[in-house]
């Protein structure tokens, strides 16, 4: 069900949220957000609130705050519109995370694509500065908070928030190794919560209104409301704003999907279902809703789908821990040979459906991890290879043997 | 660490809190396959073939990175667990170039050992790549190359050469499967990789790898650790032999140096093959060196020597001992000068380099040498360099130092007059004018004591006379200072406070502190600065000058100098004298014989009539060597042992060819005290024999016989006539050495010294004043020259010019010179410049750089064609009687290429 909140024409009073949470103990602010079940708005969907009581309690004279601005899902661009029209909020959020940690530095990793947004962001700040909720002694409370941006340079995996971290402290943008994780030893070995634009934005709500609130705003036992980024073959692609638990039919009905074959949910490492499964949830416990749902009518031929994502993943892997750099070339090896026809039965791709599996369990971050997922569910759904053998020696392989 | 209990494939083990599942694993005897993994690095946790299922995590787990928790469940070989592994060895086998029928990693090969236990056989493969276009071999270093295709970006080459080279040079580009490791901008040779071959050494496969093939593979080659040749760092090293040659050396992993090498311990040991090397006795006759037997050339010295000392006395021969050949045969080189021809003119090039350091710290702490351990600098949290090139000179050590600062926080303060390689990690560098170091450190006492630094409970309790030092100290104002050594008063008085307070301060010293007219001195004042703030004594603390050659320190240990026996007791001492006529059953001369340039001296003036020389090069290493010329021409009878033909080979009338380190067995020691072993590696070449056996048949020549079973027994005798090396025997050497003092068989050695009391008993402070350099530039000669060693060649280049890569590296001499200099003077980079001093004139290539300051040069004294010591001072300390080599005044001309 569409609930506006994060995209209402009405908006709190800027600075409202922040002066509360000013008059709230920094626990109290991070055990509100952790009580009203916000689970992290970039797609893994791990509780923001546990972030925070986890980097407020870990000792360090110095925390950070970022703000993971490095939008590069493809099929997704809600954060893009967050940070257009609502900065401020943004910056306020990220505000009330640093009072909730003790923080007085934040940053914003803004995708490379995205320079344009630069001035947005500063003079957004900028205001709030002025208006003393951004910067030094902030409502005279003695709490110091202020945010700068940090610019990606294009590499999908910063997204990924160990990778992140070291892109910005100017290495190459590669996951780490967790634990430690960095709500304990995070941008420059020090406490720090890394949460998606869309997260901090809903905590000035959640402030304001209190946890019961916003899980009251979910259905099914979900919380809050979520952004989608809906493109594809729809009639009104966009940003739609629906409750938590929704249904993937009642986006697509909003959206106008007509004869639909496949819906991608949470962009290319997310999972690609059926028409006939649209009465299946938007949620974390059954389609992790990262931003993007990409609609693909029945004209489309979901191999050369498959191929595009998987020549993304090639290019985007960052080649550090070996199932991904070596496996995701391989599957979309075998996706070439798919379309060109060398591949006569499923019993000939058994050793990718063990790669993909290998893939998913041992890789480094959660790129490798997702990577085969469209690979799986495209060829087990959306393909008619044959199960068994119909050649009379086959011996393809899916390679070049 | 508590234990805990983990069950690991259904067995319950007890594993320390705090590991990770492989430390478990290993512990409880079970193997887990890793390749990015090593233990001497950090964890990447990148390969992914260690993963493991663990009870309740959704993915399998890296066993390498994963800590374990109480009562967790892992299951190490799983159905789960081994399709992953075999799946990932297939992923990467798909993407290598199984080359393994030529590689030279075949046989040593990680992946290969991997495949060949997973039972991955082409059969059994799954995938493969269809890629024909073999990847570009970079072979733009001189030593090693880098081969894509077999590159399985396990990062060991990056992380070791940040992580324990310190230097961070290699990175990976790239990214996806195209990922690989690179080093300069477009190839190595862009790169300020030095060859030390570190990655070589940790890469799991063939794609780093020597540059010239070894042609050996691992299991054809006999391996044989021994101790590396060249500097006073003591690396020990596996040397690899097939078919009695020398064809590959790889850092052994044991202390000093554990896996590390330089590019000349690594690389530059093929001078042992050299077609070059002396293999018979020669004599010259009529004017000429011709072949001769061992007997007559035995026989010849025998004579001369003999008729030499019966007209002129036994104080007119002299020899030159060597820092170069092993304990023993200095021990025996000296018993042969002192017993067999009696007299003490015995000396080596220990007087050029750290005389000043036996003679001052011997004063003030009472033995002079390096109070702690190469270990223990790398957790020192200060570190004070001054008058070291670590990098160029101990580069092993400089890792430890390079590791100190970018792994665990120390502080580097680095005082040098130029800009050296340590710079770069230095939290300060202070730059003083060459020989002012007296003042400088007068100068941060003088802080120390102004702003209460100083360490009251240790003067009082440990040391004495320091209130005559305060009196000195006193005048020294930073600002004086600054007015002597140009050093910013503010960052003296910052290095003051750093070095004082910090909890553990070693000092790091070597020629720039000892080659001066005030070298004495100059070690004296770094004896003082560490007894005022109490930083010695202690783990990680300590007065540490690094021993330039081999065995330097082993050759001074064992009495190859002219005032002392073996274990610095004293010539001059009537018990002592005693003693050692009780031991060598001959009478001994109690008068403290020439040292090594009064020796020279004494050759041009007549008082020395002749000179036996073992294995020392003073045609090239001495200074002033237009003077050394004309001394050995005038010598009337030149014995020289040696590998090669040197240059002062050249002038012998006998010369007698010797075994290489690798030829024999004995033993260094090495500048942290500790006496290593040498094994025999190869035969010597032709007739060359140990210098042992030589100097036994020389001195049985000349009636004072000498016979040895080995060298064992030899270092038998040694320990029985010199207290501190009183437990040394070859049999406990054969794991870590042992450390002297050792006093007995039961001793342990010693970590670092003066942990209780000084070995004199009370540290003693001296006073010392500032006294400026012999020369100063002037307006005739208006430029400082400054020399010293760099990282490829090796004193007098006898060993490492024969070497084609250090050669490639270094080809040959040169001048370090400012560039606004060589602009005023219209000298260019690569042009030829003309030095003069007031001793000699040599040509030489202009190297225009910003390490020199203006108005200064350095300039490298191995190369005999651009020989620095024709420059050089010969004016000494008159305690220690070391030569200025650190600085001559001269003055520059451009000379117009031919």
């Amino acid at each position: 069900m569409e609930k506006k909140i994060l995209l209402a024409e009405k908006q709190p009073q800027l600075g409202s949220a922040l002066r509360k949470a000013l008059g709230m103990t920094p626990a109290d602010v991070a055990f509100e957000v952790r009580d009203a079940r916000l689970q992290g708005r970039g797609g893994a969907g791990f509780p923001a609130g546990i972030k925070w009581v986890l980097a407020g309690g870990a000792s360090g004279d110095q925390k950070y705050v970022v703000c993971n601005a490095d939008e590069g899902e493809p099929g997704t661009f809600k954060d893009r519109v967050l940070i257009e029209k609502y900065a401020d909020r943004l910056i306020e959020g990220m505000a009330i995370g640093g009072y909730a940690i003790s923080s007085d530095k934040g940053f914003i990793y803004l995708r490379a694509e995205y320079p344009y947004l630069i001035p947005v962001i500063e003079k957004a700040a900028e205001a709030l500065r002025n208006a003393n909720l951004l910067g030094r002694n902030i409502l005279g409370s003695g709490f110091n908070f202020d945010v700068e941006i940090r610019m990606g340079a294009g590499a999908y995996v910063c997204g990924e928030e160990t990778a992140l971290l070291e892109s910005m402290e100017g290495r190459r943008g590669e996951p780490r190794n967790k634990p430690p994780f960095p709500v304990n030893a995070g941008y420059l070995n020090k406490p720090t919560i890394v949460n998606n634009v869309e997260t901090f934005c809903a905590v000035p709500h959640i402030i304001l209104n209190g946890s019961e609130w916003f899980i009251g705003l979910g259905e099914g036992g979900d919380s809050g409301t979520k952004l989608f980024s809906i493109s594809g073959d729809v009639e009104k692609p966009g940003v739609y704003e629906l409750a938590m638990g929704s249904t993937i039919g009642e986006l697509l009905d909003l959206a106008g999907a007509k004869d639909v074959q496949a819906v991608q949910v949470g962009g290319a490492s997310g999972r690609t279902i059926k028409k006939s499964e649209s009465a299946r949830i938007l949620s974390f416990r059954d389609l992790p809703p990262g931003g993007s749902v990409i609609v693909f009518n029945s004209s489309r031929n979901m191999l050369e789908v498959l191929e595009n994502f998987m020549e993304f993943f090639v290019h985007e892997s960052c080649g550090q821990c070996t199932p991904c750099r070596e496996g995701n070339r391989h599957l979309l090896g075998v996706v070439n040979a798919l379309i060109e026809g060398d591949v006569c039965c499923r019993e000939c791709l058994t050793d990718y459906f063990t790669l993909a599996d290998v893939m998913k369990s041992t890789s480094k971050c959660g790129f490798g991890q997702t990577s085969a997922n469209c690979f799986v569910d495209i060829i087990s759904n959306f393909t008619n290879i044959p199960a068994d053998c119909t050649c009379e020696d086959c011996s393809c392989g899916g390679g070049d043997q | 660490m508590p234990n805990v209990t983990i069950r690991i494939d259904g067995k319950d083990c007890i594993a320390r809190e705090g590991s990770t599942i492989n430390e478990a694993c290993t512990e409880a005897g079970i193997n887990i396959p890793v390749l990015c993994y090593h233990p001497r690095l950090k964890i990447a946790g990148n390969c992914r073939v260690c993963c493991v299922e663990v009870e309740g995590c959704r993915t399998l787990m890296p066993a390498c990175v994963t800590p374990i928790t109480p009562n967790m469940v892992v299951l190490t070989s799983s159905p789960r667990v081994l399709q992953a592994r075999k799946t990932i060895v297939d992923l990467l086998l798909a993407a290598h170039n199984c080359d393994c029928l030529v590689c030279d990693a075949a046989g040593a090969c990680e992946l290969q050992k991997m495949a060949y236990n997973l039972g991955l056989d082409r059969r059994s493969r799954a995938f493969y790549m269809c890629d024909d276009d073999l990847p570009e071999v970079d072979c733009s270093s001189p030593v090693l190359q880098y081969d894509p295709s077999k590159c399985i970006q396990c990062t060991r080459c990056i992380r070791a050469c940040g992580e324990i080279q310190g230097k961070g040079i290699i990175q990976a580009i790239h990214r996806s499967f195209e990922v690989k490791m690179a080093a300069g901008i477009h190839q190595w040779s862009d790169s300020r990789c030095d060859g030390c071959g570190e990655c070589i050494q940790i890469c799991p496969t063939g794609a780093l790898s020597e540059k010239v093939s070894s042609g050996v593979r691992e299991w054809e080659a006999q391996k044989v650790r021994t101790s590396c040749a060249y500097c006073g760092v003591g690396c020990q090293l596996d040397m690899w032999v097939k078919d009695g040659r020398l064809v590959k050396v790889d850092g052994a992993d044991v202390v000093p140096n554990y896996g590390s090498t330089c590019v000349k311990g690594r690389f530059g040991h093929d001078f042992v093959n050299s077609e070059e090397r002396l293999k018979t006795p020669m004599v010259r006759r009529n004017g000429v060196l011709v072949d001769a037997t061992w007997e007559e050339a035995i026989a010849l010295i025998a004579g001369k020597f003999e008729s030499i000392r019966k007209e002129h006395g036994p104080d007119a021969v002299a020899g030159l001992a060597s820092a170069r050949v092993s304990n023993e045969e200095n021990y025996l080189f000296q018993k042969m000068m002192r017993a067999g021809l009696g007299t003490n003119n015995v000396d080596h090039c220990a007087r050029l380099c750290h005389a000043s350091t036996v003679a001052g710290l011997a004063a003030a702490f009472g033995s002079g040498a390096m109070t702690n351990s190469i270990a223990e600098l790398e957790h020192a949290s200060c570190i004070l360099v001054t008058g070291s090139n670590t990098t160029e000179t101990h580069p092993v050590i400089a890792t430890v130092i390079r590791r100190a600062v970018r792994e665990h926080g120390a502080k580097l303060i680095v005082v040098d007059p130029r800009r050296i390689d340590l710079v770069d990690n230095a939290t300060l560098w202070l730059r003083q004018t060459n020989g002012s170091d007296v003042a400088w450190m007068n100068g941060m006492m003088n802080v120390i004591v102004n702003e209460n630094l100083l360490n009251r409970e240790f003067i009082s309790e440990r040391t004495e006379g320091f209130e005559d030092l305060m009196k000195i100290i006193e005048q020294f104002t930073p600002e004086r200072v600054e007015q002597i050594s140009s050093i910013p008063a503010d960052k003296l008085r910052e290095a003051a406070r750093i070095y004082a307070s910090s909890e553990s301060s070693s000092i790091i010293y070597s020629m720039g502190i000892t080659q001066h007219i005030t070298g004495t001195d100059n070690v004296l004042s770094v004896a003082n600065l560490a007894m005022l703030t109490g930083q010695i004594g202690r783990p990680s603390t300590g007065v540490n000058p690094l021993r330039g050659q081999n065995n330097v320190q082993g050759a001074c240990d064992v009495g190859a100098l002219p005032n002392v026996y073996p274990g610095y007791q004293q010539v001059a001492a009537a018990p002592v004298q005693e003693k050692f006529e009780k031991a060598w059953g001959r009478p001994l001369s109690p008068k403290p014989g020439l040292t090594l340039v009064e020796i020279v001296n004494g050759l041009e003036s007549g008082k020395v009539k002749g000179l036996i020389i073992m294995g020392e090069n003073p045609m090239v290493s001495d200074p002033n060597l237009n003077h050394v010329e004309k001394a050995l021409v005038s010598a009337e009878f030149l014995v020289v042992m040696d590998i090669f033909m040197t240059e002062t080979a050249a002038m012998a009338d006998v010369l007698l060819p010797a075994a290489s380190f690798a030829e024999k067995e004995g033993t260094f020691t090495n500048t942290e005290r500790r006496v290593i072993l040498l094994r025999e590696v190869l035969p010597p070449p032709g007739q060359a024999k140990p210098d042992w056996q030589i100097i036994c048949d020389l001195s049985t020549a000349l009636g004072y016989p000498m016979s040895y079973r080995n060298a064992a027994e030899i270092m038998d005798e040694i320990a029985s006539v010199t207290p501190i090396y009183g437990g040394i025997h070859h049999d406990r050497l054969k794991g870590d050495g042992l450390q002297w003092p050792c006093p007995d068989s039961s001793h342990p050695g010693t970590v670092f010294l003066h942990k209780d009391k000084f070995s004199r008993g009370r540290g003693l402070f001296h006073p010392v004043d500032f006294i400026p350099p012999d020369e100063v530039p002037d307006d005739e000669y208006p430029f400082i020259l400054s020399t010293g060693r760099i990282l490829y060649h090796y004193h007098t280049g006898s060993m490492s010019r024969r070497v084609n890569a250090l050669n490639e590296f270094s080809p040959g001499g040169y001048a370090e010179i400012h560039p606004a200099d060589a602009a005023r003077l219209g000298l260019v980079d690569g042009g030829i410049v003309r030095i003069t001093t007031r001793r000699g004139e040599i040509e030489t290539t202009v190297r225009a750089t910003e390490i020199v300051e203006e108005g200064s040069i350095f300039v490298p004294f191995h190369f005999v064609e651009a020989a620095a010591n024709r420059l050089t001072n010969d004016a000494l300390d008159p305690k220690a009687k070391i030569p200025e080599f650190k600085v001559a005044a001269c003055r520059l001309a451009k000379v117009d290429k031919k």
